[in-house]
């Protein structure tokens, strides 16, 4: 039994030490893996937009957020913004659009483009007297496949060249076949850009738009219709920007403080325990290099909140020791022998370990699944951090009491 | 052995006045709500100079008929609060502060829309009853096995009534802070009564299972007040270093960490703090004084 604790403590020292050097931020660990920091480590915006859906069927609401979240998408990524997430929040009946770009200096230039979206439809005209009426159709930007940029070949002005998708072409035939003869209104944005005459059914899904485009206006028009028009209309109602330098400003203190709690912890342990202490802190430095290594290797996107809810989870990490090594005072007090009342002292304690951890995961839990996005790193952090610490403290602080305090009683006996 | 069942008048005296100033203040003061909760938009920068008077002329000027407040932080930046807007009113004041201070620095920018606060302010309430209902049931679960001469119930009520305890007043404090020094209560604010919840708890139940354990060895030998002074003493160092050692990550943290947790950790630092006292000093103490009550009968 003794040889195979010690195998174990080699076996997990050693884990340890490869999980520190792989979670160090400079060195080798880094080359292999970054690490995943949150915008508010980092710097970067997390804009949430309220989707539009009043002028979208039920039946292909699902259809028309999936594509309006991959043209955002790939709008996003025409920004060269390193891993931009983009994704859909459902909260309630309100659909919510959420872009977390990381590290964009020009926030607000990025902000713009996002919002600057073409939003293309074609409308029916109908004269009224003097004034004109524009009827919406359902041939909106959406059913757009794809646009070139081409030159008229008497004006050489440029024009846009869109390309509908099947559906859509079905619709732009069926549209230009009811006004043979009358204007067919094209809108970009909620402006009227033109308002040709249709001369015949068109079928094939090609249209030009000619307006009074210069090149460069063309040429982007063009570039975002590629990108793909948006389903449906998008405001901003959120939005939390950091900049870098708050952001390495928060990561830095919360490591030194991080560290600083740390230090305090063992010492505080070191004081009160003594030679026990000595195996707490030789835990806690194993529970935190092998925690690290799982939120990296995961990964998990460590938050502000996530770094202090990991922080937090180092002074809960010991009181797994201070349960046992309590007990273990107590069973010496009641006359059992040093291994004796070690090997008692893990057995009573560990139900209350488990018990004490209980309520802490209870919440962690509830509060991953029930809050914002910002108090989720912090839920998840904190989850995980209590049950690697429930084994970890449990496991190294017995192999290290197997081994090292085994071998002094054994050595007394041969004495 | 500490005589604390003896002098609990004087502990539950404390703690009775401490509860009942908390409750006055969240009546009273109620809480100043943070924007992620109300809407609203948070700005936080450095002008430089430090100046929060030129600033705040800037923005007035900039958003006019509209409340601009202004305070430090805590590392000497500016916040600013002002209701929610858009980014075309963000840039055109960001170029005016720009314009206004050389060595500008725009630190973060929050605006978020009153419905979005809405909705976090609901999930947040939802979170705190469904932790509530998760730790009743815990405690029923711990409570599962009835001894005499006090009734499991009583040990679960009294449980509750210490976490409450230790939410009301950091609660209190909260709000204090909120009336004197414009504190507001965030998302932050109420993860932070939760943790002191879910960690607090436990504390109490050990001294509780203590309390059965003896009273099953003891078989009515002793008097109860003297099992539940002898289980407090013989779990005093484990209730208070269990939590200290989180209460010295927590001053780590305060002294040391970013400034935008300080009121999170000061949230937490006060609940965990009065979790150790009631866990000794409350939650026992109420037992024999429950326990009495039913003697005389």
């Amino acid at each position: 039994m003794k040889r195979n604790s010690s195998l174990l403590l080699v076996l997990i020292i050693l884990l340890a030490v490869a999980a520190g050097v792989f979670v160090y931020p400079k060195g080798i660990g880094s080359k292999w893996r970054e690490w995943h920091l949150g915008l508010d480590l980092v710097g970067g915006s997390h804009l949430i937009y309220k989707v539009d859906l009043s002028e979208v069927k039920d039946t292909e609401r699902d259809s028309v957020l999936a594509g309006l979240r991959d043209v955002i998408e790939r709008r996003v990524n025409l920004f060269g913004v390193s891993e931009p997430q983009v994704y859909l929040a459902r909260s309630g009946n309100e659909t919510n659009l959420v872009v977390e770009l990381a590290g964009v200096k020009e926030i607000s230039d990025a902000i713009r483009q996002i919002g600057e979206t073409p939003m293309l439809d074609f409308r029916e005209v109908a004269e009224a007297g003097t004034s004109t009426e524009f009827i919406p159709t359902i041939l909106t930007g959406r059913y757009i496949s794809g646009a070139q940029l081409s030159f008229n070949p008497t004006t050489n002005a440029p024009e846009v060249s869109i390309t509908f998708n099947d559906e859509g072409a079905k619709i732009f035939e069926e549209l230009t076949g009811r006004n043979v003869g009358r204007p067919l209104a094209i809108f970009l944005d909620g402006a009227l850009i033109e308002m040709p005459t249709v001369q015949q059914q068109i079928s094939g899904g090609q249209a030009q738009i000619t307006g009074k485009f210069t090149i460069q206006a063309a040429r982007q028009l063009v570039e975002r219709f590629n990108a793909g028009a948006l389903p449906a209309p998008v405001t901003l109602i959120n939005q939390q920007t950091t900049s870098p330098t708050l952001g390495t400003d928060s990561l830095k203190t919360a490591i030194i403080a991080g560290i600083a709690g740390t230090l305090l912890v063992m010492l505080f342990m070191l004081i009160y325990y003594g030679y026990l202490g000595l195996f707490a802190v030789i835990a806690l430095l194993v529970y935190i290099a092998l925690t690290l290594a799982i939120f990296k290797i995961v990964p998990i996107t460590l938050t502000l909140a996530g770094l202090a809810g990991f922080i937090l989870t180092i002074g809960m990490a010991v009181d797994a020791n201070i349960l046992v090594f309590e007990r273990v005072k107590e069973e010496m007090k009641k006359g059992f022998s040093r291994a004796a009342a070690m090997h008692e002292g893990f057995r009573q304690a560990w139900p209350s370990i488990r018990d004490s951890n209980t309520s802490t995961i209870i919440t962690a839990i509830i509060l991953y699944f029930f809050t914002s996005s910002f108090v989720k790193g912090f839920a998840l952090t904190l989850f995980l951090g209590v049950v690697v610490s429930m084994f970890s403290a449990i496991t190294t602080t017995r192999l290290l009491l197997d081994v090292f305090a085994k071998d002094k009683k054994i050595h007394k006996h041969n004495e | 052995m500490f005589r604390i069942v003896q002098n609990r008048r004087v502990f539950l005296a404390i703690s009775a006045i401490l509860i009942v100033a908390s409750i006055a203040a969240v009546a009273f003061f109620g809480f100043r709500e943070g924007v992620d909760f109300k809407g609203g938009t948070m700005w936080q920068f450095r002008t430089g100079d430090g100046d929060i008077n030129k600033a705040q002329e800037v923005l007035t000027a900039e958003f006019k008929g509209t409340e601009v407040k202004l305070s430090y932080a805590s590392d000497g930046s500016v916040l600013a609060r002002f209701p929610e807007i858009g980014e075309a009113d963000h840039q055109r004041a960001l170029a005016a502060l720009q314009a206004r201070f050389p060595a500008f620095e725009e630190l973060s920018f929050q605006s978020i829309g009153p419905s979005v606060g809405a909705a976090l302010r609901n999930r947040s309430l939802l979170a705190i009853v469904l932790v509530l209902i998760g730790i009743s049931l815990y405690i029923a679960f711990a409570f599962r096995k009835v001894y005499q001469p006090i009734s499991s119930w009583k040990y679960g009520f009294v449980t509750l009534f210490s976490l409450f305890h230790d939410v009301a007043i950091p609660a209190g404090l909260l709000s204090v802070l909120g009336r004197y020094e414009g504190v507001e209560v965030d998302s932050n604010f109420v993860v932070a009564l939760l943790v002191v919840m879910g960690f607090s708890v436990h504390d109490t139940i050990v001294v509780f299972d203590r309390i059965r354990e003896n009273l099953l060895k003891d078989r009515g030998r002793e008097d109860f007040s003297d099992v539940v002074n002898t289980s407090i003493n013989q779990t005093l160092a484990r209730s208070i270093n269990t939590s200290l050692t989180l209460i010295l990550v927590l001053l780590a943290l305060y002294f040391a960490g970013p400034a935008s947790l300080e009121f999170f950790i000061l949230t937490l630092l006060v609940g965990v703090t009065t979790g150790v006292y009631s866990s000794i000093f409350v939650a026992s103490p109420l037992l024999v004084v429950w326990q009495r009550l039913s003697l005389k009968k």
